[in-house]
């Protein structure tokens, strides 16, 4: 077996949010070219422990970054290697779309230096591939919350980072949506992209590569997607009320209501099979 | 810079040369003194020695508040920040106050009040101000507790200067045309003054406009963008603190032209902050300007408070656009 290059690592972090302890001596790595995600109960430490990724939060501990430690790093250095999208990130209404995208160059403007055309150009390819060129310059309070989010994930994507850390990246995002987010993080992993994300749409989160499953500040399991020892650790940390099925090669997280828990072997059969049957559509993405 | 905030600059330049030639002509001796401003002396004096650098003084001002009203509202992330919030007007308040109640203790505070003079008092006494805000704020890491500290520091140093005014009942008079603002005391040193205050706080400014840019989508994200926000806000602090704080030493508090300028340009063009400071000022001079020629037009030959002035009309004009947007909210979610 060939080691994995490791991107991100954090070694025996801990973190603390207004002196209330957060994280518990996490130790995770995330391996280049390949989509991570995080998932977790509410309050389990998600958005904390990508905030401390991505250098913005004081810790205890070690995280390294391409092989260097991230403390150490400068903070332009950090900026090119790696975006951080935020979670509702706000304000920024009377900025275009364009200009909030632009804003993705920052790291790779000098103070006084207009935007290059290569700064142009890596603005122009973000907002395409995330559908907001067309309204590049209607200004971002004039935009729905889903258009808003597109715009944002533009300026992720504009930074052309090694390593994206993004904290519910499909917020406000409808299915074509999020199904194109799905299309771009594929395409931006075959290049060698490493993603990480934290996503609460478990269904969704099983479509990457591994997910790291965090629970109290602590990390309970990290394992591939499709390894049925992660879905029994999925399962577990949300108190057995999610349950996850291997359907067509592709996992689904199913809600464990009193309904679903009734369910009778044929129904489930049946249920499988409406979900196969819809399967080419939803494979389109990996093409 | 986009074509529409091109013509709103060439269209605020040549409202700002227009309204200069209106403060040349407006004043108690009338539009006379303009006429005969070649041929007689006297003419020549008040058109060159009072009306222009009066009118000039105001357009500065203008200019040093509006700028500081697009900062205060970029480092604040707050629409509603206005350049005063660091406590500076109210510290100009207390060094003028305590100038003017000393002129009369004793020959030797009379002779460091004058040497100071008003203008030295109010600055000197807008820059401590907002020396405590930052020493309470514990420096300029957290924007929430700058705010508030900035607060703080203005009701206490109002009370203070109202406590001065209490004590000594003869400056009451002096303290009032301070608080209501005034382009009248202003010569041509003041207006050397303010231009290199302006171009200074102007140049910086822009220079750290991506800052402010990179802040409208929120700390942690400027942060992650890889600027070195602590010193950076420092920069822009300083920035803020010298266009107030000069400009309320040479005309006195006026009101809402650092709050309206920033909304204006707004109003009209959707600007990064580069274009938006130096669209800002440029607004903010017009209506300080505009608002000065009408004071000395409208009850001429007397004159009206001009910080009076600006009070009404930016407020209108706020509430109307205020108004205006609730309206097209309103039908917008119809």
């Amino acid at each position: 077996m060939t080691m994995k290059k490791i991107a991100v690592q954090a070694s025996n972090v801990s973190a603390s949010l207004a002196k209330h302890p957060v994280l518990h001596n996490i130790n995770a790595q995330f391996a280049a070219a390949q989509w991570t995600s995080i998932v977790g109960p509410n309050g389990a430490g998600k958005s904390t422990l990508l905030k401390v990724l991505a250098g913005l939060l004081p810790y205890t501990g070690q995280v390294h970054l391409l092989g260097n430690n991230l403390a150490d790093l400068p903070a332009r250095t950090r900026s090119l290697q790696m975006a951080w999208l935020g979670q509702n990130e706000g304000g920024a209404d009377d900025l275009t779309a364009y200009d909030v995208a632009m804003l993705g160059r920052l790291p790779h403007q000098g103070w006084l230096a207009a935007p290059s055309a290569a700064d142009h150009a890596a603005v122009e390819q973000a907002l395409k591939m995330t559908q907001a060129w067309d309204w590049r310059a209607r200004a971002l309070g004039s935009l729905s919350g889903g258009e808003r989010q597109r715009v944002l994930l533009a300026r992720v994507l504009a930074v052309q980072a090694d390593v994206l850390l993004m904290d519910e990246p499909l917020l406000n995002l409808d299915p074509p949506h999020q199904t194109d987010w799905l299309h771009t993080v594929r395409r931006l992993v075959a290049r060698g992209t490493t993603v990480v994300s934290v996503l609460h749409e478990v269904s969704l989160a099983l479509q990457a590569d591994s997910m790291l499953i965090v629970a109290q500040g602590r990390v309970q399991h990290h394992g591939a997607c499709t390894d049925a020892l992660t879905h029994r650790a999925l399962e577990a940390v949300f108190d057995r009320r999610i349950a996850v099925h291997t359907v067509g090669g592709m996992q689904l997280a199913m809600h464990v209501t009193q309904a679903s828990e009734s369910f009778t072997v044929t129904e489930m059969t049946k249920i499988k099979h409406a979900f196969n049957a819809g399967i080419p559509a939803q494979r389109g993405i990996e093409d | 810079m986009s074509r529409r905030s091109l013509w709103l600059t060439l269209g605020l330049l040549v409202v700002s040369v227009l309204l200069v030639l209106a403060g040349a002509s407006v004043g108690s001796t009338g539009f006379s003194s303009l006429q005969r401003a070649w041929d007689d002396p006297l003419s020549r004096q008040i058109v060159w020695e009072i009306r222009l650098p009066r009118t000039l003084g105001a357009w500065l001002a203008g200019a040093l508040l509006g700028l500081a009203g697009a900062v205060a509202q970029g480092l604040f992330r707050n629409p509603l920040a206005d350049p005063y919030l660091l406590g500076s007007a109210s510290g100009a308040s207390v060094g003028v106050a305590a100038a003017l109640a000393l002129m009369g203790v004793s020959p030797m505070t009379q002779a460091l009040a004058a040497r100071l003079g008003l203008t030295g008092a109010a600055f000197v006494g807008a820059v401590l101000a907002v020396l405590l805000t930052l020493a309470l704020a514990k420096g300029v890491g957290h924007t929430l507790r700058l705010l508030l500290a900035g607060v703080v520091v203005g009701v206490v140093l109002g009370a203070v200067s109202a406590l001065i005014t209490l004590w000594s009942p003869e400056i009451l008079q002096a303290m009032q045309a301070f608080m209501l603002g005034s382009t009248g005391f202003v010569g041509w040193a003041s207006c050397g003054i303010m231009a290199v205050a302006w171009a200074l706080c102007l140049l910086v400014a822009v220079l750290l406009s991506r800052v402010l840019d990179g802040l409208s989508l929120g700390e942690a994200t400027a942060q992650s963008l890889g600027l070195q926000l602590p010193q950076l806000r420092a920069a822009l602090v300083l920035v803020l603190a010298l266009a107030t704080g000069t400009a309320v030493a040479q005309t006195g508090l006026i009101a809402f032209v650092g709050l309206a300028a920033p909304h204006l340009v707004r109003a009209v063009v959707k600007v990064r902050y580069a274009a938006l400071g130096w669209l800002s000022a440029l607004m903010g001079a017009v209506l300080l300007c505009a608002a000065d020629v009408l004071a000395r037009w409208l009850i001429a030959p007397q004159e009206l408070p001009v910080g009076l002035l600006t009070a009404v009309l930016g407020g209108g004009y706020l509430l109307w656009l205020m108004y205006r947007g609730q309206a097209l909210g309103a039908a917008r979610n119809t």
